[in-house]
């Protein structure tokens, strides 16, 4: 009778295993503190595509297992822990920032599950230390920097000013517009974590009389600064370029009128005239009542990416050698138009130039006025030891 | 490097200093007084500005929308003063730090649910652009306002505490609170005034510095550490020494960030100049508090005798 039982259980047990009946997803992002900003646009558009999708990705009922890392890395790592050992979950996604991420995938690649990542993506995963398991649907970390840095080429501007806070990412970010810019880098300042007033770093500027000023200041620091570059007057006499993220929706919302004419670099644009684009746009803005940001667009194309690879697994779920085949091949309607995996698993796409300009309704929105990469890769594939 | 350079440096020294008064103010008048360690204080700060935001676009003018947010946010802080900080001022400064730090969460958290992450202050159109101040030396409008507001605090704080029976009772409580109390005065109400007066410049400070700075979730962490770091160098609960502090910060702050760089490069390689430089800077208000302290461990303007 035992026995029998047993048999029974361990039948239910593996055709469960076989035929999975749904698909479980661990979203673990940055959702509460200053910086959450950013995790809960991530959030809101990645559940809005599962919404939108009837509840399913890839003809399977999903489940989203939503958990705040509170921007601490153990703290993502705890529920990393929880999602991969006692959810059993299928994939791994949603973490906002390179450091909490760094802490936590590692368990996911140990034990051979999938994260795909609407964010963050660090130079060292996409060269030395790049995974099978790890799959980037937003852009190379220093991507955006690197077409800043182009655009800066393309007008000829002779001479740049830049600044950036004094940690590794504001390092990373001017290695990377350096990377691609031809001209004379006047003056490369570093500025403190969380500054608040920049006047005596304007008053270097104005007297430098550089042909461009590049800042990649995140968040309340870029809010500060725009805010306090416009009431200087310098914006009349020397162009200010920034990161895509860098005078987003998220950041135009508090600054407002200061952010008008600024130039940025990024994947994705408001206006992009592309089917999977407009649904993706009315629907945010019919669910949620604001505009979406790049990271938004980076929420729900991770969504679409995940459905893509259910479906073209056949719902073979628990076969991640399947999956994976299925998730590098990519067959999705991404938002930000042409999309492909390189060999490091880390996007191929077109980066834009996009102006902050008033819509139709009066708003002021990102308008793309120009392409500056085409099929752009990254500087470290090379390094990358993966097939 | 010109002198027009070094006199608006300077320029920016004292108006980053004066920002940093505006906090530090209240800051003092309540840690001096109450012996109240008070980390919440950025919160209240936090709300001037937000309530600014939506005074200013409720009545469409920017000084109608701060003259509001002033008392609203003095009546806040009072009301947090008799429901919650009460309860602490016989507790340890321990005690009194982690009750605080947990109002700074719940703070933060309500108002993400009123207002949102962020909110827009932006600046009244009349002052947004820079004035030229000398030929070569456009200056920004807003900031030469900050620095009038900032000495109009000072001399009317100034007053009020030398001049006035009620300033003369908060001295009696900051210099001696038990002879004070002995002496017959009504210490908890004068608590909750004082309390009061340090939320209302609280909100000073949070509206006037709103259409410079991010009116987010979570500003007032940033600049409460400078706030403590003026206080601690002018001498807790002076007022006078809250004023002395924060100038010494914000010239010491400016030109360090403006000029050390520079300076490292004559001396330095170029290379080890733009590594040192920079971080040189950021710890220099540090620096200048530890020599302070080193001399006048009570701060320079010690409130208790």
């Amino acid at each position: 009778m035992k026995i029998k039982l047993l048999a029974a259980a361990l039948l239910v047990l593996t055709a469960n295993a076989q035929g999975a009946d749904k698909v479980k997803i661990g979203f673990i992002s940055t959702l509460s503190g200053p910086s959450a900003a950013i995790g809960v646009d991530i959030r809101d558009a990645f559940l809005l595509a599962v919404k939108t999708n009837g509840g399913k990705l890839g003809g399977l009922p999903a489940e989203v297992l939503v958990g705040d890392d509170q921007f601490k890395p153990d703290v993502g790592r705890q529920i990393a822990e929880k999602n991969v050992k006692v959810d059993k979950v299928n994939f791994l996604t949603g973490i906002v920032f390179s450091n909490i991420m760094l802490a936590s995938v590692p368990i996911a690649f140990e034990n051979k599950l999938i994260y795909v990542s609407p964010n963050a993506a660090p130079s060292p995963m996409a060269g030395k230390e790049c995974s099978p398991y790890l799959f980037v649907a937003s852009w190379p970390n220093d991507a955006y920097h690197e077409a800043a840095g182009q655009h800066a080429t393309n007008r000829g501007y002779k001479s740049a000013y830049l600044i950036a806070p004094n940690y590794q990412a504001g390092k990373d970010s001017l290695t990377g517009f350096k990377r691609y810019y031809k001209g004379n880098v006047v003056a490369e300042v570093y500025t403190q974590l969380g500054q608040l007033d920049y006047a005596a770093e304007l008053a270097q500027v104005r007297a430098a009389k550089p042909d461009a000023l590049y800042i990649f200041l995140p968040g309340g620091m870029g809010i500060n600064f725009i805010k306090q570059f416009v009431a200087s007057g310098l914006s009349k006499d020397v162009p200010l370029i920034v990161p895509g993220f860098g005078d987003d929706q998220d950041i135009i919302r508090p600054v407002g009128e200061a952010t008008l004419g600024l130039f940025d670099t990024a994947h994705w644009a408001l206006d992009f005239d592309n089917a999977a684009n407009k649904k993706f746009v009315a629907a945010f803005e019919k669910e949620y009542r604001r505009l979406p940001t790049v990271f938004a667009a980076q929420g729900w194309d991770t969504a679409m990416l995940i459905d893509a690879a259910v479906r073209d697994s056949k719902g073979k779920i628990e076969d991640v050698e399947a999956v994976r085949k299925a998730m590098r091949a990519a067959k999705f309607e991404s938002v930000r138009g042409p999309f492909k995996f390189n060999r490091n698993q880390m996007p191929i796409q077109n980066y834009y130039l996009r102006v902050v300009a008033k819509d139709s309704q009066g708003r002021l929105v990102n308008k793309t006025i120009g392409t500056v990469f085409k099929d752009h890769g990254d500087a470290y594939v090379q390094d990358c030891k993966m097939k | 490097m010109s002198w027009i350079l070094i006199a608006e440096q300077s320029l920016n020294g004292l108006q980053f200093g004066l920002m940093l008064f505006l906090l530090a103010a209240g800051l003092t008048l309540v840690f001096g007084i109450m012996d109240m360690i008070n980390l919440a204080h950025g919160s209240l700060y936090m709300l001037g500005a937000f309530l600014a935001s939506t005074f200013v676009q409720l009545t469409g003018s920017f000084t109608a929308g701060v003259l509001l947010a002033i008392p609203a946010t003095a009546l806040l802080g009072m009301a947090l003063e008799v429901s919650v900080l009460r309860t602490l001022y016989a507790r340890d400064h321990m005690a009194q730090v982690l009750a605080t730090f947990a109002l700074i969460l719940i703070i933060n958290e309500l108002t993400r649910l009123v207002w949102g992450s962020d909110a827009a202050l932006p600046m009244p159109g009349a002052l947004s652009g820079p004035v030229e101040l000398m030929p070569g030396l456009p200056y920004s409008a807003y900031r030469l306002v900050i620095i009038a507001v900032g000495l109009a605090v000072a001399v009317l704080l100034y007053f009020l505490v030398t001049k006035t029976r009620v300033g003369m009772l908060v001295r009696a409580g900051a210099s001696n609170r038990e002879m004070a109390l002995a002496m017959g005065v009504n210490i908890r109400l004068l608590f909750t005034l004082v309390f009061g007066a340090g939320a209302a410049l609280c909100a000073v400070a949070g509206a006037m510095l709103a259409p410079l700075l991010a009116v987010q979730v979570g500003m007032g962490e940033n600049i409460l550490i400078l706030a403590f770091v003026v206080i601690v160098i002018g001498g807790i609960g002076s007022i006078r020494g809250a004023l002395v502090g924060a100038l010494l910060v914000g010239i010491v702050d400016t030109i360090g960030r403006a000029f050390l760089p520079i300076l490292f490069g004559v001396f330095f390689q170029p290379r080890a100049a733009s590594a040192a430089g920079p971080a040189i800077a950021s710890v220099s208000i540090y620096l200048l508090m530890a020599v302070v302290l080193y001399f006048k461990p009570q701060g320079l303007f010690p409130a208790r005798g």
